[in-house]
């Protein structure tokens, strides 16, 4: 730390920082553009300028950009003093943009408004002509609005350097630059919607909320969880006339940083869809008309099955809903509701991180890896916030080789000059190419199966005392040699697998490298990846049971409650045709109606993540509370209040918490029902919140009074004390002056730091293993006809809520089949053709030259073919009377190994 | 919309075998072939007369950069060409020793002749009119340039003989 002196405040800082963000830790206001927390600085925008003094005697100084400057020792600055100079900077700036603030969607949350009011730029001299750009169409999720552009070169930063975008670049020069695509068309890159909030003016929008849009301050907002998959990313969903609006990045350090993905971002319109159930009902025969249903009624006969039912429970809902169908059913009859194969994977998953030496890694783990292994994962598709992490890792070198060069690790642009493209190592092994491949050393493609035994052998290059493996190529023990000796190497190595190859040795392999580069004291990295955003919770709840799936199906009992559940994405068709069939009673509670709920003799409208709180516990373990956004619309309950007599959600979480084994870290997500400031409940709207009254005048003038939150903590109310510096509870980050989300840095501790009080999460599981234990390196490789089937994974369309968004349906196809070029030949396939896929439908193919010869990569979740009906191989015949389905839409397939002739 | 744009966007060209000759001779004087950019954009101009969305397209695959990379590039320099020019491109100093010595009035005298403005080629598509910022003939200002050839001094008069010459030779 160095000591520095800023217009004679006295400030200890960190000298690897540059002094903006440093300035910044230090709460003091000092406007900027170009630089970005998690991008560095290039000092292109002027913006950041400070005086530096000489020493003390120094009257006049020199002019610097702070985000360019080291702190030194003694330093002493001044911001006031260069005041004139950055209200020049800006209205030079301002000479190119419109004056289109009302219309502009960033108004209001503006960053450039915001530092254009503190520079003191108020009045705009420049009368003359501005320049005006064509905007381009980007695709169904982001506007375009060029105009507004002050070129800061910020969204190619992201986009392209960040990201890996390669679609989108600067074009032209001085007054007439222009960021977009060569040719129009949709942004290829699965992270562009943070481009909305990396640009600090309203040049890229957010097109969903577009459609209905509403100003910052007139949103309802809570702090939430990304249900959309397992890394558990936070966000902040904002609603309007009880419609969810946007989601937008809230800031947690160790889960998503700044930055989430585009399913988590476009993927919530599932929550105003009009596929909701939004009433109670009941059938008497499976074929018969739903009839509306008195709530009250519904609910008494559902808590009426006490004891009579079993309860299969569901990745997707809450801990707290889950646990109340066990409390309802008792735990002997609460069944997991994965498939056999993913619960097995879950609780080995559990069995790793909680019996190994590994650390579990956080994204902040894995940004910092200097080399990586990926096993079996096409992580862009199955956690997508965490193969951003890993682009990031990429970097780590060239951070390194600046280090050795003496120049600072924030100064982005020389360090990218300085690496000329070389990277830390990332290996990958997988079923087909990837959206990784660009940053990957080396990506082998091969079997789960092979992959696993790789992987073995590499745990055994590393420590001689894990089992070895035999009968590896030359060319596999070549590739062996190479891993083991970067990860050797390495002084932060990671691995990184899960359960998207539903391949168990994948994970026993992971499990062995990492345990192998355990050396006693520093335990290795690891990150498992799971399918949705509680799959984890189930699995703990579940721990020690072995109430598969399966058994329930045939446990011959003749009434279920099935919870946020389509069992028809869980098993084979034809296996739960006849459970439902084997039934008296079934009683489904979820969000949006499918197959499953369309047999059931009751159904009960689920409230969605939006309108319940609860916990979801992410691939790590950690255990993150989200608050309701709004209060559902009657008859709309959280289904954990369906199944529960009057008990507030934490009343639950308590429950469990007594539950589970370090359980007790539940009771420290909230602060607690009771929990107020100055006596109030913290709002969920902002103290500008418009139209209070006026927004249900057409129906009543008389304002109703305000929605009640049962649970406490958060009220649906302008009133109380806003979520401000040290709030508890984290809610929209805003400051005086700072209006947009850069407002960010008065709540962390420092930059990119912990939030003040906010909590991260806490870990459900105790990772504190300390001695060598290995696995078998047994791999059981996959025999009988046809090909083998290799799973293919969407991040638009796969899972299963989001699938049901009007946008991301934009960005998904139907289901189809993907060969190698060699094998389609061999059936007599063109592109234009159908397969039949046995104990499936007919879909179309896909040629890919990554697929292996023998294999067929058969796509999850998508609408036309159901995955649980496919065995370990599969037979594939040429389609009579094929007919192309009209959500075919290969173009939506980003792949750089596709075929199109 | 996205199938609409597919359909009518353009696609590579063959690149002739000559202009793949000199790429790939320039292609030695750097370390990656994504460097040779600018001087393949420059090689294909010389033999189309400006870089079509085809041959840039073009370009990108053969050097296997991506092509929104190369566009960049291209509209970075004003005279790599993205649109068609005239058979004669006339390159007008509007830079200070030109403007002294009274460019902007020529400016006018072209533009009246030609009946075109900076950006705009004549209907007969022999002349095409950019500003450049110095020619680093300062001390023989005004001066501008037609294809490689330099011209000085220039004076209204000068201009109209300049002109005529190149009409006549068509
Ligand atoms: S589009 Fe936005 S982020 Fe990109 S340069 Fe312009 S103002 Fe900056
Ligand atoms: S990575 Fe997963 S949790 Fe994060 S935003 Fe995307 S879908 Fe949501
Ligand atoms: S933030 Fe320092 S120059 Fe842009
Ligand atoms: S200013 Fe015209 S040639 Fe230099």
């Amino acid at each position: 730390m160095v000591k520095i002196t800023v217009d004679g405040k006295v400030f200890e800082v960190d000298p690897n920082n540059n002094l903006l963000q440093e300035i910044l830790s230090q709460q003091e206001d000092l406007p900027y553009f170009c630089w970005h927390p998690a991008m560095g600085s290039v000092g292109s925008c002027r913006q950041c300028a400070i005086i530096e003094y000489a020493n003390d005697e120094d009257q006049r100084g020199r002019q610097v950009m702070a985000c360019m400057t080291s702190p030194r020792e003694g330093g002493r600055y001044s911001i006031a003093a260069a005041a004139k100079f950055r209200a020049q900077a800006i209205e030079s700036i301002m000479t190119k943009h419109p004056h289109d603030c009302p219309v502009c969607e960033e108004g209001g949350e503006c960053h450039l408004q915001d530092m254009t009011v503190m520079s003191g730029h108020t009045y705009r001299r420049y009368d003359g002509k501005k320049v005006t750009h064509t905007n381009q169409y980007l695709g169904p999720f982001i506007g375009h609005e060029m105009n507004r552009c002050i070129t800061c070169y910020r969204c190619v930063r992201y986009y392209k350097d960040y990201a890996g975008g390669k679609d989108f670049g600067p074009q032209a020069s001085h007054n007439h630059t222009y960021f977009g695509r060569f040719q129009e068309g949709p942004l290829e890159s699965e992270f562009s919607g943070n481009l909305v909030e990396v640009c600090p003016t309203g040049v890229f929008t957010d097109k969903v909320f577009s459609k209905h849009y509403s100003r910052k301050w007139d949103l309802q907002t809570a702090p939430s969880v990304c249900a959309a998959c397992g890394v558990g990313c936070n966000i902040t969903p904002g609603e309007r006339y009880g419609t969810l609006r946007r989601v937008v990045n809230r800031f947690n350090h160790e889960v998503n940083g700044y930055f989430i993905c585009d399913k988590g971002r476009f993927g919530t319109g599932y929550v105003n869809s009009d596929e909701r159930i939004r009433v109670a009902m009941t059938r008497t025969t499976r074929d018969a008309n739903p009839v509306l249903t008195d709530p009250a009624a519904a609910k008494a006969q559902l808590l009426s099955l006490k004891g009579k039912a079993i309860g299969i429970g569901s990745p997707r809902a809450s801990l707290e809903s889950n646990y109340a169908l066990r409390e309802l059913v008792g735990a002997e009859n609460f069944y997991a509701g994965v498939s056999d194969v993913e619960f097995g994977l879950l609780n080995q998953v559990l069995d790793i991180y909680q019996n190994r030496p590994v650390n579990i890694a956080n994204i902040k783990d894995i940004e910092d890896s200097d080399a990586v292994l990926i096993l079996g994962e096409d992580l862009t598709n199955t956690a997508a916030r965490l193969a951003l992490a890993v682009r990031q890792s990429a970097k780590n070198l060239a951070k390194e080789l600046a280090e050795q060069a003496k120049f600072p690790a924030w100064h982005d642009a020389a360090i990218r000059q300085l690496a000329m493209g070389r990277k830390s190592p990332v290996y990958i092994l997988a079923g087909h190419a990837t959206r990784l491949d660009d940053i990957a050393k080396k990506v082998h493609i091969a079997s789960a199966q092979d992959s696993a035994r790789i992987g073995f052998a590499v745990a055994h290059a590393l420590d001689a005392s894990a089992p070895a493996v035999s009968g590896l190529s030359e060319a596999e023990q070549a590739l062996v040699d190479s891993i083991a000796a970067d990860l050797k190497a390495a002084k932060r190595p990671l691995i990184i697998s899960g359960t998207s190859s539903l391949e168990p040795a994948l994970l026993n392999a992971a499990a062995n490298i990492a345990t192998a580069l355990f050396d006693g004291d520093k335990k290795a990295n690891l990150a498992l990846t799971v399918p949705e955003a509680n799959s984890l919770g189930l699995a703990l709840l579940m721990q020690g049971s072995s109430n598969t799936l399966g058994k329930a199906l045939s446990s011959g009992k003749k009434t279920a409650i099935v919870l946020e559940n389509d069992l028809y994405r869980r098993a084979p068709s034809a296996q739960v045709d006849a459970f439902i069939e084997s039934l008296d009673y079934l009683a489904v509670l979820d969000s949006l109606q499918h197959p499953t709920g369309e047999a059931a003799n009751l159904v009960l409208p689920a409230a969605t993540f939006a309108e319940s709180s609860g916990t979801f516990v992410n691939y790590e373990g950690r255990a993150q509370y989200f608050y309701s956004v709004f209060k559902p619309v009657a008859p709309i309950l959280a289904s954990c209040k369906w199944l529960t007599e009057g008990k507030k959600t934490q009343e639950i979480t308590a429950q469990i918490a007594a539950l589970l084994p370090n359980g007790e870290v539940l009771n420290k997500l909230t602060p607690g029902p009771d929990f107020t400031v100055a006596g109030m409940r913290v709002p969920r709207q902002q103290h500008r919140y418009s139209g209070r009254t006026a927004m249900r005048a057409h129906i009543n003038v008389h304002e109703p009074k305000q929605e009640q939150d049962e649970d406490g903590i958060l009220a649906y109310s302008m009133e109380g004390v806003p979520a401000l510096k040290d709030s508890t509870v984290f809610n929209t980050p805003w400051a005086p002056g700072w209006n947009s989300n850069q407002a960010l840095f008065k709540f962390e501790t420092a930059v990119g730091g912990p939030l003040k009080q906010a909590t991260v999460g806490e870990h459900l599981i105790v990772a504190n293993a300390s001695s060598k234990s290995w696995y078998a390196a047994d791999v059981q490789q996959v025999s009988g006809a046809g090909y083998r089937v290799v799973p293919l994974y969407h991040l638009f369309g796969s899972e299963e809520l989001t699938a049901r968004s009007e946008a991301i349906q934009a960005k998904a196809t139907s289901a189809y089949v993907a060969l190698n070029p060699a094998d389609a030949e061999k059936l007599g396939l063109g592109v234009t053709d159908g397969v039949q896929v046995q104990h499936n439908g007919s879909v179309p193919v896909l040629l890919r030259d990554s697929i292996l010869p023998g294999s067929v990569g058969i796509s999850v979740g998508l609408k036309g073919l159901n995955f649980q009906n496919m065995s370990a191989t599969v037979e594939l015949n040429k389609a009579n009377d094929w007919q192309t389905p009209k959500d075919w839409r290969s173009s939506n397939i980003i792949v750089s190994d596709k075929r199109d002739i | 919309m996205s199938n609409i744009i597919a359909s009518t966007a353009p696609k590579a060209r063959q690149l002739t075998p000559e202009e793949i000759h000199e790429i790939e001779h320039e292609k030695k004087h750097y370390p990656y072939a994504q460097a040779v950019g600018l001087e393949a954009l420059k090689i294909v101009q010389k033999y189309q007369g400006w870089v079509s969305d085809e041959s840039l397209l073009a370009v990108a695959e053969y050097l296997d950069i991506p092509p929104d990379e190369l566009e960049g590039v291209a509209t970075f320099f004003n005279l790599i060409y993205r649109r068609p020019v005239g058979k004669n491109v006339i390159l007008f100093c509007d830079s200070v020793a030109c403007w002294m010595l009274g460019c902007d009035s020529l400016k006018e005298h072209i533009t009246k002749r030609l009946g075109i403005d900076y950006g705009q080629t004549t209907e007969d598509n022999l002349f095409t009119l950019i500003p450049v910022p110095c020619l680093g003939d300062c001390d023989r200002a005004p001066t501008m340039m037609v294809g490689n050839q330099h011209y000085r001094n220039l004076t209204p008069e000068k201009i109209d003989e300049i002109i005529a010459e190149y009409r006549a030779k068509g």
